[in-house]
């Protein structure tokens, strides 16, 4: 029971990283497309500003909490992605360097420079997010050992790289909106524009998804044992389609809240087709680490449980406040403080 | 090279190199709140800008730190795997509370600090700085732990083929745990004190904005000799519990080789790790190591020969590098304490301007050898006495962890010198800009 509740907040931090960071690789990744001169630019960095860095943070507990809880699944997990881990790491490194480097040199050469580490720093990792879940829903070639036998390019078959492509095209959608939210004048009527024509390819890439993870994967398996369970992609789809008409109807904040729920039934989808297993061995189900045989002792589950349970509802109540004052649309005023990105 | 050294390099890599930012941030987020909080008293603006200037150092200071630290995080599975399922149950939740206690709430509040200025209450705006430092030094606290619990495992049944936890609270009242992480935080607010004494004095030599520094400088050189002396005095203290835990660290940082009884301390030695011995060893004085390690001239210190040598730290490096921690920690007092004495005649004084910013790598060359004693004084052991550092490491292919290793050699070279230009920029710059 701790073991399955613990499995469940586990996707659940995944979905909560993935609502919030997601915005932020969405606006990097759109960058070069969006922006037409430095001002807009600068919006978009500074539409991120407030929030990347408390974003991230999602993800170190995330994986924290995998180290906690499930620790043979960190374990595993982490060197059997060794290569696409570190490429993920490096990113994430450029990403955060580039908001803090850029505006420090007055240069137009050295701003151009930051602004391809922006996008790559935040369309690498959302490209590798897809690419690893849908290689983790798949089951990967680990042995009883927990010793992978694979390579970066075995991560790239058909069913990896329509994840990756599902991931950047979501988050993409989920930044355009956010840029929507945050913007005025043309940068905003542009960035509508976007998320109108990034919403039908991720619509079909949707539903490509769906179907293919039948073809290549077991997670159907637990919706057939549990239809309960179908809420998720059906939900998926309904808060996708009403995410459109939000977008008709040029409400981007309802918008978006309808885009971070698609988000959150996704990322569900996935994880609990996996239950019980953290990382389904594609060599041998006997391989694969389960919250049997991968969980921290009782005591460890307990206490984390405790932690959990106080804290997380105490960072989603400052965060949300952070958010609240930080929702104003961007005008050059801001652009022209001291602080500005 | 095999994988094992060339995992532990490359997780020597990330760690000095994150902890290039940690100490500054720990210390500088300190100072600043207490500037911000003056100006919150007073109103007299300098404080406002005093904080502001402080803080722009401090940014891009934080950024690299930032990201340097989850570098350590993925380390552990990308490269200790073994490692991290035998003790994750413990390493592994603190760690997790580690993030979820002090790195939500400082990334946070430091949105709230930046770009908070004008939009939040003067109230809430000295809160979040306060909230800021108070979640960098609980950060160093959990990690500390963590660290603590690998030189002195405690708490702990082995069960289930791995360490469990048994005792939470044994685990959090860690002597050794407590003791390091006072050592390092003093030396860490140290260090921020000697960069804000060192930039200032800088432009005080070039009688840039005197008020502005002067005022920087005093309320940097009472805290700067204050500490200078506590971390000297915790070291000591350190010292005494790592004699009682790991003797065997205590003989390789003074590499002494023979037990006995009043033990000396030579000024000067040589070690030979293959001869068992000193090479050279001179001006020894009788009982100091005896009365240094359990503040008793005539205790019993253990030697390295009592150690079977697979148990043994490398000794040259430990030892070379407590002497370089121990040296300068002699220097810190006697440097803070010139700052503090003279800081308010300081244009009498041109030689203490010239001489204080080229101590500002000095704290920092200290904390690093510090933490090399700590980390190689431990080896072959990863967890002292339980789990070898050769059977922690992953098992991934030589080959990955070489490009790998490379790759954080390049980018880690180029941030490095990036950030340095930056904050050498910004600190010549003044608060004008």
């Amino acid at each position: 029971m701790l073991e399955t509740i613990w499995f469940v907040l586990w996707g659940l931090l995944w979905a909560v990283y993935f609502v919030l960071d997601g915005f932020d690789f969405g606006l990097g990744t759109l960058l070069p497309f969006a922006a037409r001169n430095e001002a807009e630019r600068r919006t978009i960095y500074n539409a991120a500003g407030p929030f990347w860095d408390g974003n991230e943070v999602w993800l170190i507990t995330a994986g924290g909490v995998t180290f906690a809880a499930f620790p043979k699944a960190y374990a595993v997990m982490f060197s059997a992605l060794y290569a696409p881990l570190l490429i993920l790491l490096f990113a994430l490194i450029f990403r955060a360097v580039s908001f803090e480097f850029r505006n420090k040199i007055d240069s137009p050469g050295w701003r151009k420079v930051w602004d391809v580490f922006q996008f790559l720093g935040n369309f690498v990792p959302a490209l590798l997010f897809g690419v690893a879940f849908a290689n983790l829903f798949m089951g990967i070639p680990v042995d009883g050992d927990g010793v992978y036998h694979g390579n970066l390019l075995k991560l790239l078959n058909l069913y990896g790289l329509l994840g990756g492509v599902f991931f950047v095209l979501m988050f993409a959608l989920h930044g355009a909106l956010w840029m929507g939210i945050k913007s005025t004048g043309d940068l905003h009527d542009r960035a509508v524009a976007l998320a109108r024509g990034i919403w039908p390819l991720l619509l079909c890439a949707a539903l490509a998804f769906l179907v293919a993870t039948a073809v290549y994967t077991n997670l159907y398996v637990n919706y057939m044992k549990f239809p309960p369970l179908l809420v998720f992609p059906i939900l998926a789809v309904a808060s996708l389609l009403t995410t459109r008409f939000f977008i008709a109807s040029n409400s981007v904040g309802m918008a978006w809240v309808c885009n971070a729920v698609f988000i959150v039934c996704v990322t569900f989808f996935g994880v609990f087709g996996m239950y019980p297993a953290l990382l389904p061995s594609s060599m041998d189900p006997a391989f694969s680490v389960t919250i049997a045989n991968g969980a921290s002792s009782p005591l460890t589950l307990k206490i984390m449980l405790t932690v959990v349970v106080i804290f997380v509802p105490i960072v989603l109540a400052y965060q949300a406040w952070v958010y609240s004052v930080f929702t104003h649309k961007i005008t050059d005023e801001d652009l022209e403080d001291e602080h500005a990105y | 090279m095999d994988v094992v050294m060339l995992s532990r390099l490359q997780f020597a890599v990330a760690v000095f190199f994150h902890f290039i930012f940690v100490p500054l941030t720990l210390g500088l987020s300190v100072l600043i709140a207490v500037m911000q909080t003056i100006y919150y008293r007073t109103g007299n603006e300098t404080y406002k800008r005093m904080a502001k200037f402080w803080g722009k150092l401090f940014l891009i200071n934080f950024t690299l730190g930032v990201v340097t630290g989850i570098t350590l995080e993925f380390q552990f599975g990308t490269n200790w795997s073994r490692y991290s399922e035998y003790v994750g149950d413990i390493f592994g939740s603190l760690l997790a509370i580690e993030a979820t206690l002090a790195f939500f709430l400082e990334s946070t509040f430091l949105a709230v600090w930046v770009f908070g200025w004008e939009r939040v209450s003067k109230k809430m705006h000295l809160f979040a700085i306060w909230a800021v430092a108070f979640a960098s030094n609980m950060s160093g606290l959990w990690i500390i732990l963590a660290n603590g619990w690998m030189q002195n495992p405690v708490g702990y049944v082995i069960r289930n083929n791995r360490a469990e936890l048994d005792n939470f609270f044994t685990v959090l009242s860690n002597p050794y745990a407590w003791g390091q992480f006072f050592h390092n935080m003093f030396a860490s607010w140290m260090l921020a004190g000697f960069f804000v004494l060192g930039i200032s004095a800088w432009h005080l030599l070039r009688r840039n904005e005197e008020d502005f520094f002067n005022r920087s400088f005093k309320l940097a050189a009472g805290f700067t000799l204050a500490l200078a002396l506590l971390v000297a005095l915790q070291g000591h203290n350190h010292g005494n519990t790592v004699a009682r835990l790991q003797p065997a660290k205590l003989a390789a940082m003074e590499s002494h080789w023979e037990t006995q009884k009043s033990a000396p301390m030579y000024l000067l030695a040589v070690p030979d790790e293959n001869a068992e011995g000193n090479a050279i060893q001179a001006f020894g004085i009788p009982g100091v190591l005896s009365l240094l390690a359990f503040n008793d001239p005539s205790a019993e210190v253990k030697g390295l020969k009592d150690f079977p040598k697979e148990d043994r730290p490398p000794v040259l490096l430990t030892f070379l590098n407590f002497r370089l921690m121990v040296g300068l920690g002699t220097l810190f007092p006697l440097l803070a304490g010139a700052a503090f004495l003279f800081r308010n005649r300081l244009q009498d004084k041109p030689w203490l301007l010239k001489a204080l910013p080229w101590a500002i790598p000095l704290p920092y060359l200290a904390i690093m050898a510090g933490w090399a004693v700590a980390e190689i004084g431990r080896q072959p052991w990863i967890v002292y006495g339980m789990m070898r550092t050769t059977d922690a490491v992953s098992p991934v292919p030589a080959s990955s962890v070489a490009v790998s290793l490379l790759a954080f050699g390049a980018v880690y070279t180029l941030l490095g010198v990036l950030d340095i230009y930056l904050l050498r920029k910004y600190a010549r710059k003044g608060p004008a800009a």
